[in-house]
C-alpha cells in the first residue's frame, strides 16, 4: 500500500483494468503522450501504446465512437478534458448512450464510461469549473459516479469500468492532489449505488459528494452530525438516506452546483416523500448561486462556504 | 457508361514577404509608409502585451494565460483589414485582434485575472467576448452575417478560430449554413501546427485546412500566417467580397505556437525543441523589420523608441487594471437576466 492522490489513483484503477481487460481502451484529448492535461493517463501509452487514443478536438466525436466502441464489444473510457465541454456530448449521451439498451430491447447496450474533471477550486478560465451533475441525473440510462478521495476513486472507476451501462465519472479537481491517502494496489471494487457513512451522529444527516463532503467535514464541529457521502448520484441509495433520517429527523444537503434543479432538489424531494413524517424541521440545502458561475476572482462567493453550512445546521438545529 | 470528373478544387498558398523581407512586389497590398508602421508598432505592442501577461502570471497576479507568440501576424494583419462596424467573434488566443481593434489593454489584463468586467466591449467595438469552448463560436459569426444581410448592412462578421477548433461539429455546421446561404463572413483560423499535445496531422487528415470550404461550397485559401502582407491581403480581399455579396471565404493562416499551450502546459513533452528552432526564422516581427529596413523607414532608434513606448503603454495599462480594484461579488448575480428572479433577491442580500 502506498499513500498517493487522487491522480495517481485514477492511473492506477485505469491501468490495472487495461491489465486486466484487453477491451478496455481510452480515447480523449492529449490523452496520449501529453498524458492528459491533469496527468491522469501518465505513462499508460508507453504501455498500451495500441489501446489509447489522442482525437481530434470533437467532444460530441469522442462520446459517439466510445458509444460504438462499446456497442462492438470493447470498453471505453472517454475522457473529456473538462465538463464544461461536454455539453456537445448531451446528444450523444442522452439520445443514444442512455437508451440504446431499452430501444433495441436489450440486443445492444453501452458499457462504456465517460470521465471528466469537474467542480471549482483551482481557479482556472471560464468554463473549467462547472458541476452540471444533476444534468446527467436526469437522463435514465446513465450512471453518475463522484469520488471523493483517492481510495474511492479507485474502487468507484473500476466498478464503473466493469459496468455493463454507460457511467458518467465526475473527477473534482479540487480534490486532484490536495488529499493523499493509503490506497491498496490489489484489486478492489466499490459497488456503484451505495452510499458510505463517513461519520456516524444523531441529530442531523449531512448529504454531500465530491469536493463539498470535505467542506461538510470542516463545518460539523459542535454538531452531532451523520454525514454521508454519497459516491453515486444516478443511481442512489435510498435505503442508507432513508435510514439516517429517520434516526435523525433533519437533512442538510450540500452541493456546489446551482440550487435551482440541483441534485439536492431531487433528494430533498425524495425524502419529502419517504420520510416526511420523521423530519422534525425543513429540508435545508446549501448550494451555488442562483447565477453562471463566476471566474476566479468572485469563485469563492459562489460555492456553499464553511459559514454557509453552519449556518444551515443551526437552522435545522432549531427545531 | 465512364466515370466523369465532376468537381475538382485547388488549394493556393498565399506569400507576399519572405523570411528574408523581400516582397512580391506585383500582389503587394496597397499600405502606405504610415500604415507599416502602424503595424509594426502594433507587433511590437502586442508582444510586449503577451510578455507582461506571461510575467504577470508567473508572479501570481495572473490566471493561466494562453501566448499569442509567433502568431501576431495572423492576428494584426487580419484585424487591421477590419472597418469598425464589422463584428468579431475570437477564441481565447487573440489578444493581438483585440489590441489592433483598440480594445483597452487593461482590461484585457483584467479578464486574465479572471474578472468578467474585462469582457465588457467598450460601445464602439462590435467583439464578442473570448470563446473558451473550442470552436463553438464559429456559427455566431454565421448568424452575426446573417443578420446584417437581412437587414441590409454592409457590414461583415469575422470568426477566429484554432487548427483544433476545425475539428468541431459546430465548425463544420456554420460554414455549411454560411455557404448555403452566401453570407458575408470570414473564417480565419491560426493553424499554429497544435491543439494542445495534437499536431495538425493528427488533428485531420486533409493536406490542408483551407480545402475543407470547398466541401461547404466556398472558397478557402492558405496563407503564409507569418507575413503580415499576406494576412491582411487575403482577409481584405475575403471582406471586399463578402460585403459585394460573394459569400464566405475561409482563411488558413499557416503559422506556428511559439510558446507552451498556456501557462498550464508544458510543451516538452510532447514536442522536439528543434520545431520551434525552425520557427524562429520565419518570425513575423523580423520580416516586416527587414522590409521596412529596405524600404528606408526602419532605424534602430525607431525601433528602441516604439519599444520603449510600448513597454511604457502596458505598464500604465497594468496600473489602470489595478486601480480598478476588486469586483463587486453581487456582480456574479446582477447579468443572468435582466432582471432578478425572486430567489435572486434573497441571495444577493446573503453575500453582499
Ligand atoms: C470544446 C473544447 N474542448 C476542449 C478544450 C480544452 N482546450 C483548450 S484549447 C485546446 C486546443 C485548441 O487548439 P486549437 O483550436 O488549435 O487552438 P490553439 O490552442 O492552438 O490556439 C483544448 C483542447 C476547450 N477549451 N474547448
Ligand atoms: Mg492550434
Amino acid at each position: 500500500m502506498a499513500r498517493i492522490n487522487m491522480v495517481q489513483a485514477i492511473n492506477l484503477a485505469l491501468g490495472q483494468e487495461m491489465e486486466r481487460d484487453k477491451d478496455v481502451v481510452l480515447i480523449g484529448e492529449d490523452v496520449g503522450k501529453d498524458g492528459g492535461v491533469f496527468r491522469i493517463t501518465e505513462g499508460l501509452v508507453e504501455k498500451f501504446p495500441d489501446r489509447i487514443f489522442d482525437t481530434p478536438l470533437a467532444e460530441s466525436g469522442i462520446v459517439g465512437t466510445a458509444i460504438g466502441m462499446a456497442a462492438y464489444g470493447l470498453k471505453p473510457v472517454a475522457e473529456i478534458q473538462f465538463m464544461g465541454f461536454i455539453y456537445a456530448c448531451v446528444e450523444q449521451l442522452l439520445s443514444h448512450a442512455s437508451r440504446i439498451r431499452s430501444r433495441s430491447r436489450g440486443r445492444y447496450s453501452c458499457p462504456m464510461v465517460v470521465r471528466t474533471p469537474y467542480g471549482i477550486g483551482i481557479k482556472p478560465p471560464e468554463l473549467h469549473s462547472e458541476s452540471t451533475e444533476a444534468l446527467f441525473c436526469h437522463m435514465p440510462g446513465i450512471k453518475v459516479v463522484v469520488p471523493s478521495s483517492p481510495y474511492n476513486a479507485k474502487g468507484l472507476l473500476v466498478s464503473a469500468i466493469r459496468d455493463p451501462d454507460p457511467v458518467v465519472f465526475l473527477e473534482p479537481t479540487r480534490l486532484y492532489r490536495l488529499i493523499k491517502e493509503e490506497v491498496p494496489e490489489a484489486e478492489y471494487a466499490i459497488p456503484l449505488g451505495k452510499a458510505n457513512v463517513v461519520q456516524e451522529g444523531t441529530d442531523v444527516t449531512v448529504l454531500a459528494w465530491g469536493s463539498m463532503l470535505h467542506r461538510v467535514l470542516e463545518s460539523i464541529e459542535g454538531f452531532d452530525a451523520e454525514v454521508i457521502d454519497l459516491m453515486c448520484l444516478s443511481p442512489y441509495d435510498e435505503e442508507t438516506i432513508l435510514n439516517s433520517v429517520k434516526k435523525t429527523g433533519r437533512v442538510v444537503i450540500v452541493h456546489e452546483a446551482t440550487r435551482r434543479c440541483g441534485f439536492g432538489a431531487e433528494l430533498s424531494a425524495f425524502i419529502a416523500e419517504e420520510a416526511m413524517l420523521h423530519l422534525k424541521s425543513p429540508v435545508v440545502r446549501v448550494a451555488g448561486l442562483d447565477a453562471v458561475i463566476p471566474m476566479a476572482r468572485l469563485e469563492d462567493y459562489y460555492a456553499p462556504s464553511k459559514e454557509r453550512i453552519i449556518k444551515a445546521l443551526n437552522k435545522v438545529m432549531e427545531y | 457508361m465512364p466515370e466523369n470528373i465532376i468537381e475538382k478544387f485547388e488549394i493556393k498558398h498565399l506569400q507576399i514577404l519572405d523570411e528574408k523581407g523581400n516582397a512580391d512586389t506585383a500582389i503587394l497590398p496597397n499600405l502606405s509608409d504610415n500604415d507599416l508602421k502602424k503595424l509594426f508598432e502594433l507587433l511590437i505592442l502586442s508582444r510586449q502585451f503577451d510578455q507582461r501577461a506571461l510575467q504577470l502570471h508567473a508572479e501570481g497576479r495572473l490566471g493561466t494565460y494562453a501566448s499569442i507568440l509567433g502568431q501576431e501576424a495572423s492576428q494584426i494583419g487580419s484585424a487591421y483589414a477590419l472597418e469598425k462596424t464589422d463584428w468579431v467573434f475570437p477564441s481565447f488566443r487573440e489578444m493581438g485582434v483585440y489590441i489592433t481593434l483598440g480594445y483597452p489593454i487593461w482590461m484585457l489584463f483584467q479578464y486574465w485575472t479572471g474578472d468578467e468586467r474585462g469582457m465588457k466591449t467598450p460601445d464602439d467595438l462590435n467583439i464578442f467576448p473570448v470563446s473558451v469552448p473550442v470552436g463553438t463560436h464559429t456559427p455566431h459569426a454565421v448568424g452575426a452575417a446573417f443578420a446584417a444581410k437581412i437587414k441590409g448592412h454592409k457590414t461583415a462578421a469575422l470568426s477566429y478560430f484554432g487548427d483544433g477548433g476545425s475539428s468541431k461539429g459546430d465548425f463544420h455546421e456554420g460554414l455549411n449554413i454560411a455557404g448555403v446561404h452566401k453570407l458575408p463572413v470570414v473564417f480565419i483560423c491560426q493553424n499554429n501546427q497544435w491543439a494542445i499535445s495534437l499536431p495538425r496531422e493528427k488533428q485531420t487528415a486533409s493536406k490542408t485546412i483551407a480545402q475543407k470550404a470547398y466541401s461547404y461550397g466556398f472558397e478557402g485559401i492558405q496563407v503564409d500566417g507569418n507575413d503580415i502582407f499576406a494576412v491582411y491581403k487575403a482577409t481584405k480581399d475575403a471582406l471586399e467580397k463578402a460585403k459585394a455579396g460573394g459569400g464566405p471565404t475561409l482563411i488558413e493562416c499557416f503559422t506556428y505556437r511559439m510558446s507552451d499551450h498556456t501557462t498550464a502546459d508544458d510543451a516538452s513533452r510532447y514536442r522536439p525543441k528543434e520545431d520551434v528552432e525552425t520557427w524562429k526564422d520565419k518570425d513575423p516581427l523580423l520580416r516586416l523589420k527587414l522590409y521596412m529596413q529596405k524600404k528606408g523607414i526602419w532605424t534602430q532608434s525607431y525601433e528602441d523608441d516604439v519599444k520603449k513606448k510600448a513597454t511604457e503603454f502596458v505598464d500604465s495599462e497594468i496600473k489602470k487594471e489595478e486601480a480598478a480594484g476588486l469586483p463587486d461579488s453581487k456582480d456574479i448575480i446582477n447579468y443572468t437576466y435582466k432582471d432578478l428572479t425572486q430567489r435572486q433577491k434573497k441571495e444577493i442580500k446573503e453575500i453582499a
